[in-house]
């Protein structure tokens, strides 16, 4: 099961309202190498782990995830939540409005909802802790292309704690690796 | 949210997190009996934080008393919280 904490991991920061900079962070929220995408790829992938480290691990990282879906949620309310119908058209987001008003809904930035293909759950735990290295580096990569799109210091600081947690994900999934890998050696021989 | 509320918020989320590091680490290194005893001592001072800060604030989780009304819904909700 799982208890709601009513706080943030990190303080979510917006320096101003930017629809445009909403536009392109929604991707962490529904897009194909987001926060949602992480956390279902890990939470459903952990029934078929071999070793309890690697069971533990897609437990936490995926739990953790879900933290940082909130934080990115916050994130685009604040930069959405008081902007205008004329930023809105501007950025590009007319279409969306006409479907979500400034609600949270989960796309890419081009607006094409979220998708279980997204993921995979492959039964084969080499298999699916490599995915999961690869996604962490291509959510980490996506943090980066979004801090450079952004001008906002405050904005960039918690997209940069985000960052910071992809590379450290990456790491302790690699650790899960090595020890099932050598689980699965030890096997083979007895 | 006063000043003074934020700040105790921010010093429990840095601590939370502190422990959540130690706690995937431990994950994957279950025998490092050093970062152990770190992550039980960390652990020590975020439930004397966040018993300070709940007895305060109010609830931060379910399964905590409340004092009446039902305090569980007082506002801000985290996203609603301004941080800067
Ligand atoms: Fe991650």
């Amino acid at each position: 099961m799982w208890i709601y904490e009513k706080k943030l991991q990190y303080p979510a920061k917006v320096g101003r309202a930017n629809v445009q900079m909403a536009k392109y962070l929604i991707t962490q929220y529904g897009g194909p190498d987001g926060e949602l995408a992480a956390s279902m790829r890990y939470l459903t992938q952990r029934y078929h782990m071999p070793t309890p480290q690697a069971k533990g691990i897609l437990t936490d990282i995926g739990t953790e995830e879900l933290a940082h879906l909130e934080i990115i949620a916050t994130l685009v309310y604040k930069l959405m939540d008081r902007a205008s119908l004329e930023e809105i058209k501007a950025a590009g987001l007319g279409a969306y409005y006409a479907d979500h008003d400034r609600a949270l809904y989960f796309v890419n930035g081009e607006g094409v909802p979220w998708t279980a293909a997204y993921i995979q759950s492959k039964g084969d735990p080499v298999a699916d802790l490599h995915e999961d290295m690869a996604a962490e580096e291509k959510a980490r990569a996506t943090y980066e292309w979004l801090i450079d799109l952004s001008d906002d210091p405050d904005l960039n600081d918690t997209l940069k704690f985000l960052r910071e947690r992809e590379i450290v994900h990456f790491q302790r999934f690699g650790e899960a690796l090595q020890i099932v890998q050598e689980y699965l050696d030890t096997k083979k021989y007895f | 949210m006063d000043r003074e509320q934020l700040c105790m918020l921010k010093e429990l989320m840095a601590l939370e997190f502190t422990v959540l590091e130690f706690h995937l680490y431990l994950d994957t290194h279950p025998t490092d009996q050093r970062a152990l005893m770190e992550y039980n001592s960390f652990v020590q001072q975020l439930a004397v934080l966040k018993r300070q800060y709940q007895d305060r604030y109010g609830p931060l989780t379910w399964q905590e008393p409340s004092a009446y009304p039902w305090q569980w819904i007082d506002q801000p909700w985290p996203w609603e919280i301004c941080y800067e």
